[in-house]
């Protein structure tokens, strides 16, 4: 009940935004002008940028790649630095170079992935300071590649007035950056971090204090209530699918998701700028079909796992049998909570690039550990900001081409050709993921030294695959019980995570430059209807066996292993 | 309208015009999402709600006793009991257990728990509430399900000397239910029952 109602409100919610982001993204006077323009008109005379000039695909590219290596370049100097910088009542330590690298990049690749602890690890001025404005930026830099890709779509910007092999407008790189966060990233965080606020989750630059227990002579005499600029950040790595927390815990720590309203608010985050995105999409090319292919199949797939999940926490934990009730699996989750808004989250965190937790994943039932590992391997349901929808595309491009071929007809999308560059690309995107996780995955399960995890057998394997793979998807959810702060996890994280950052961008827009260029194709009988039920259909089946054959057999020796393996324990301990 | 061309170029007022905005961006992003948005939301949050943003901080004749968002440890006859902890109750260095299903560590980990409480409260393990056995996501989690209040009502009602119906009256004041009658569990937060029982009914 609880599930879908918050699914239902995170709908309607987006529907609205979605058309805001068109009118924002789209050429023209907007109503938001009045507010925004002559803040925005500012800040390109301080960066030197005339708003109204055009990029080719290149330049913009060039652009989004150039600002993310100075922005990680700075964040990485903070992160270095931090004991000696100002805000850091609490004295705490300067991070390692390996960690500081891999925690600077994990932020810039808007993954949040956290080999540190938060409350310990990183100052007021890191977390409330740096760590907010990467979860502000690396959003918006991804919505403002998803926007030129879209825009590529219909030939660019100078579509009407350019020939056939000239160079596409596909936008100004800094202006559409830019207008993503004052426009529609900060306005949403200031009113979900005061709402989180009224809940509980803390907002004070003062020390934290110290408290004596009420029963004395325990193994713990006093507390240290942490607190800090909390809802300011909580609200923005909901929104921005950044994930992590100012908690190790993430959302599962009542102070950062302190009751069930929390939860929902945060919940709603999690999923609503995604979902934004594919109504705005539908508004940018200016076909409502495209919206509503994206909701059905992406609405699917995620309502399919979501049942899934809910339906295996429901199920008991297995090392419980015969020792509890038997009700559902609680272990690494919330009372206030329970387990179906736990499973909940677990999907949508995973299917959105987010990654933050309010439970425990490592404790999940095997089922629902699978779930998660899809969501993030599939990395279109929803997706990512910007990131998410464009890989949605990539996958409709895969399904074009192949529907392509069993009819036999040359594919195109919006009237221009698929043709052997675009495919070649394609590809690559296609092995990338599997080539990267599963590679790095055999490397480090070869050298058990290396892996440092906290669960023998097929869930140690099943550990260090989520690890990757959560960095791979820019995902930053982990099975937490990962021994992962060490020289060897930290760099090929930052390999990875930097691999499943610009590739499925770049590459994307690429695609989208080339297309757009090329000579529109009219319409006739013969071409391939895309807004259908039968697209949508092949669409669904192209996503999952790719997917599967992929990772099919990695997903054997992980949870599906370990599910058989407690079905025979759980089967044994019934009959003693 | 001009399109920009790529490529470096040599000429070093080139570059200098493709570093300008890159790391201006990243300034002027520092100081409006980390400096502005941060300072003036924590303002505001802290303006409006001043006892949620200071960490929902609960005193006790005047003395600071605790955060209600932060569970404490208790193991004495005459207080309500918690859930188990991977974290020992420390705010500072919260987490689960994560042990997943297969491991044998967190089967013997319940097991013993539950030989515990069958042996403290005489039922069978199977009547047992999992969140007494099962440790929290973040390891301080400041409630239990009503069902595991009820389990420890005849114990606590014993230390204090007080009637069973009497607490249960007590324990069912402190049941929260679901938020705006929508969301979350039924629930019971440990530390603000056992603070109202220390104010109303103290150990003699």
């Amino acid at each position: 009940m609880e599930v879908i109602l918050i699914f239902t409100l995170a709908l309607l919610l987006a529907w609205p935004l979605g058309h805001y982001m068109t009118g924002v993204f789209s050429a023209g006077p907007h109503w938001s002008d009045k507010v925004f323009l002559p803040l925005e008109n500012g800040i390109f005379k301080l960066l030197g940028v005339k708003p109204t000039q055009g990029m080719n695909w290149k330049s913009y590219g060039i652009a989004f790649l150039l600002s993310n290596l100075v922005l990680g370049i700075i964040a990485y100097l903070i992160l270095l630095f931090q004991h000696v910088l100002p805000l850091n009542p609490n004295g705490i330590e300067g991070l390692s170079w390996d960690l500081a690298l891999h925690t600077a990049v994990s932020f810039l690749t808007n993954t949040n992935q956290q080999h540190y602890s938060g409350q310990a690890q990183l100052t007021y001025l890191s977390q409330g300071f740096l760590i907010v404005t990467l979860q502000f930026v690396t959003p918006a830099m991804a919505l403002a590649v998803c926007v030129a890709v879209l825009r590529g779509i219909l030939g660019g910007r100078n579509a009407d007035d350019a020939g056939e092999g000239e160079e596409r407008d596909l936008g100004n790189y800094y202006q559409d950056t830019v207008r993503a966060v004052l426009r529609v990233m900060l306005p949403l965080a200031a009113v979900v971090a005061v709402a989180l606020s009224s809940q509980g989750v803390p907002a004070s630059y003062s020390a934290s204090p110290t408290v004596p227990v009420l029963e004395q002579g325990q193994s713990l005499s006093e507390q240290t209530i942490p607190l800090g600029p909390v809802s300011a950040m909580v609200a923005i790595k909901q929104l921005g699918t950044n994930g992590g927390g100012w908690f190790g815990p993430n959302s599962s720590n009542p102070q950062e998701n302190p009751t069930p309203v929390s939860n929902a608010i945060q919940t709603i985050a999690l999923v609503l700028v995604p979902m934004a995105v594919v109504f705005m999409a539908g508004g940018m090319v200016r076909r409502r079909g495209l919206t509503l292919l994206s909701l059905s199949v992406m609405g699917f797939l995620s309502l399919l796992f979501i049942a899934l999940a809910v339906y295996s926490e429901q199920q008991p934990n297995a090392a419980f049998t015969g020792l509890a009730q038997q009700a559902g699996n609680m272990e690494g989750k919330e009372v206030r909570l329970g387990t179906d808004v736990s499973a909940l989250w677990a999907t949508f965190t995973t299917q959105t690039s987010n990654g933050s937790v309010n439970a425990m994943h490592d404790s999940l039932n095997p089922v629902a550990g699978l779930i998660t590992r899809s969501g993030m391997l599939i990395g279109g349901i929803w997706g990512g900001i910007g990131c998410g929808f464009v890989n949605f595309l990539v996958y409709v491009w895969l399904a074009v081409f192949i529907a392509g071929l069993m009819i036999g007809r040359t594919p195109e999308f919006f009237g221009r050709k698929l043709e052997k560059r675009e495919i070649s690309w394609l590809g690559v995107l296609l092995v990338l993921p599997s080539a990267v996780i599963l590679t790095f995955t055999a490397i480090t399960v070869a050298f058990p030294a290396l892996t440092g995890n906290s669960n023998p057998g097929l869930h140690g394997i099943a550990q260090v695959f989520y690890e990757y793979t959560s960095a791979f998807a820019n995902n930053g959810s982990g099975f937490e019980g990962l021994g992962d702060d060490s020289v060897w996890w930290n760099l090929t994280c930052v390999v990875v995570l930097i691999l499943g950052r610009y590739l499925p961008l770049v590459i994307p827009l690429l695609i989208a430059g080339s297309l757009a260029k090329k000579r529109r194709v009219p319409t006739t009988a013969g071409t391939l209807p895309l807004f259908n039920p039968t697209f949508a259909v092949t669409l669904v089946t192209v996503i999952l066996v790719v997917n599967f054959l992929s990772f099919l057999p990695s997903m054997v020796l992980g949870p599906i292993g370990e599910a058989l393996e407690l079905s025979q324990h759980t089967a044994v301990l019934a009959t003693q | 309208m001009s399109i920009i061309q790529p490529g470096f170029s040599q000429n070093p007022a080139d570059t200098a015009a493709i570093l300008r905005p890159a790391l201006g961006l990243a300034l002027v992003m520092l100081a409006i999402c980390g400096g502005i948005y941060s300072v003036t939301v924590t303002g505001i949050s802290g303006a409006l709600f001043p006892e949620q943003a200071n960490g929902s901080l609960v005193s006790q004749n005047g003395k600071l006793v605790g955060s209600a968002l932060v569970a404490q440890p208790f193991s004495a006859e005459h207080y309500f009991h918690g859930r188990p902890s991977s974290a020992d109750n420390d705010p500072m260095a919260t987490g689960g257990s994560n042990l997943a299903p297969s491991n044998p560590e967190l089967r013997q980990r319940v097991a013993q728990t539950s030989a515990e409480l069958t042996a403290r409260y005489q039922i069978a393990a199977t009547e047992l509430p999992v969140d007494l056995l099962a440790s929290s996501g973040s390891g301080v989690d400041p409630h239990i399900s009503p069902a595991a209040a009820m389990l420890q009502l005849q114990r606590v009602a014993k230390a204090r000397g007080m009637s069973p119906a009497q607490l249960e009256h007590l324990v069912q004041q402190h049941t929260e239910l679901a938020q705006w009658g929508l969301f979350g569990q039924h629930r019971v937060n440990v530390l603000l029952l056992n603070l109202a029982l220390d104010a109303q009914h103290p150990l003699s």
